[in-house]
């Protein structure tokens, strides 16, 4: 559990606050998308839960612990692994297995175990058969699987992307948040994705829209969406359906703007129309 | 063009040669450069000529390999045959000419010495992974650590920067094929004129590593590296029987070249 305490948040050379009074609480085992435009704020909220920024005012507690103690890093640091943007800057070996065995290898863990752990986090994310392979010959999505291996590998219990899809092709896109939606449904492990693309979460249980370093917006990705204005305010869009819905309405129809699968949106547009 | 980089270039494949732990061919790699130079008379030269085609042979690389590698070396080579040939003194092959029969003499051997040395380091990095060869470094280097040398932090900056090498390679591409497609010219011109239009490739290309060496670190934080201390690592080296015969094989050699050398030969 991630707890966010009235956090502000502002650079060293900046004039203003990048987060302004965060209060937020991450449920164990939730899968939580974090969406906002460029400057919203979202990155920085994202590294402030692995302790890589550290709140100028209020606090952040993981599992309890207080981020800004220095006792607390390392534990801070296994229980949530962080996944980055650019999959080639956080690829340290130049074999996928050597590159997966790093966090296990810096916490000390024995050689057998490591071997184990390496198999299963390359097992989960799909990518075992290219263990012996250099990672500059993959593909960007192979990459940052091999990339959320690594971080499996440490095994915490939170797993934080930070815009992991950002430099990846629709392909890889796919690949990767299909393999981020298993890991929270299939190994309960609690999940925060932060994106620019709104089709990204609408899977998630739980959707946060980011503002000028606020919250703007906090509920089921239907609950959220519904609120057409609002995202317009946030510089955001809205999914397809639920544009659809809104723009009908506002000719006067009357249709439930959360249906944000096509099959349940067209369904209650054919009901409509009878 | 620029894939044609190769730094410690490595032919992956299952010999004796690949399988001996690391650390015992860097040791034999040592044994022979000394060996190499300790070798006076042509009996020890032929002695360390056979032991280098032995391996090559047990390694199965091709001498076609190991000479396309000494290809950038062959001007130092020729140079100091040369400086050799005519700075040596001694009988002239013909009287009145500078050539001299130790001069010539001398001149073969430096080109053979220079040959195989080349030659005996590259069998190490052929037949011998980057990783393998760091890890190996850094058991060879541990005692070191009592007298306060950052044996760590050296091999992990190798093998950072053996990783680095093939991504840099991509980024330089990309940012001549951004020059270029720009009207920058990287071909024509004098010297000077193709040193000056490398600048605009160097200062994007420095910008970007100090950028992903920054992401690089958070990325490693993240994964809970702190250093050295309390490391273990996923592969552990094992000397076999074959480590300890290969390493006995090496000391003789240097054993038989000083004998030869006590003898003249």
């Amino acid at each position: 559990m991630i707890r966010f305490e009235n956090v502000h948040y502002r650079y060293p050379d900046s004039d203003h606050d990048s987060l302004c009074g965060v209060d937020l609480t991450i449920e164990e085992g939730s899968f939580v998308a974090v969406l906002g435009h460029n400057g919203s704020g979202k990155s920085t909220l994202a590294k402030h839960m692995n302790a890589i920024l550290l709140p100028t005012e209020g606090r952040v507690l993981v599992d309890g612990m207080d981020t800004s103690d220095e006792a607390n890093l390392l534990p801070v640091r296994r229980t949530v692994g962080m996944v980055f943007q650019n999959p080639d800057n956080q690829i340290v070996a130049n074999v996928v297995e050597e590159d997966v065995a790093f966090a296990p290898e810096n916490l000390g863990v024995p050689p057998a175990e490591i071997r184990e752990r390496v198999d299963n986090a390359l097992k989960t994310v799909g990518m075992y058969e290219h263990r012996q392979h250099a990672p500059h010959l993959l593909s960007g999505g192979q990459k940052q699987r091999v990339a959320i291996a690594g971080v499996l590998a440490m095994q915490p219990r939170i797993i934080v992307l930070d815009e992991p899809t950002a430099m990846l092709d629709p392909q890889g896109r796919k690949e990767v948040v299909a393999t981020v939606t298993r890991l929270c449904r299939e190994n309960g492990m609690t999940v925060v994705l932060i994106t620019h693309h709104m089709e990204e979460c609408i899977g998630a249980d739980r959707l946060i829209v980011m503002s000028y370093g606020k919250i703007a917006a906090d509920g089921t990705p239907g609950e959220v969406f519904s609120q057409v204005e609002l995202m317009e305010q946030a510089g955001l869009d809205v999914p397809e359906t639920t544009r659809i819905c809104w723009d009908l309405n506002k000719a006067g129809f009357s249709l439930p703007l959360d249906s944000l699968d096509v099959e349940t949106c067209a369904e209650n547009l054919i009901s409509a129309a009878h | 063009m620029l894939k044609d980089i190769t730094l410690g270039q490595y032919f992956p494949g299952d010999t004796v040669a690949h399988r001996l732990d690391p650390r015992t061919k860097l040791i034999l790699v040592f044994l022979y450069i000394v060996a190499l130079f300790q070798a006076k008379g042509w009996v020890g030269y032929g002695l360390v000529l056979l032991a280098t085609v032995v391996c090559m042979a047990v390694s199965h690389i091709s001498p076609k390999n190991i000479f396309k590698g000494l290809k950038p070396m062959l001007f130092i080579i020729a140079l100091t045959a040369a400086l050799n040939i005519f700075y040596t003194q001694g009988t002239p092959i013909v009287e009145g000419w500078i050539i001299t029969w130790e001069g010539l003499e001398r001149a073969v051997k430096m080109m053979l010495r220079i040959t195989l040395l080349i030659a005996g380091t590259f069998l190490l990095t052929y037949t011998t992974s980057p990783m393998a060869l760091t890890d190996g470094l850094e058991l060879l280097m541990n005692p070191l650590k009592k007298v306060h040398v950052p044996v760590h932090e050296i091999t992990i900056m190798m093998s950072m920067a053996l990783r680095f090498i093939p991504t840099l390679i991509e980024e330089t591409d990309k940012i001549m094929s951004a020059q270029k497609a720009r009207g920058a010219d990287f071909e024509n011109g004098s010297l000077i004129q193709r040193a000056k239009a490398l600048l605009p490739i160097l200062v994007p290309l420095f910008v970007s590593a100090f950028r992903r060496a920054d992401e690089l670190a958070v990325a490693m934080e993240s994964r809970c590296y702190h250093g050295g201390e309390g490391r273990t690592r996923m592969k552990q080296l094992k000397m076999a029987a074959r480590d300890w015969i290969a390493l006995a094989l090496g000391l003789l050699l240097l054993a038989a070249v000083i004998v030869l050398k006590h003898f003249g030969l």
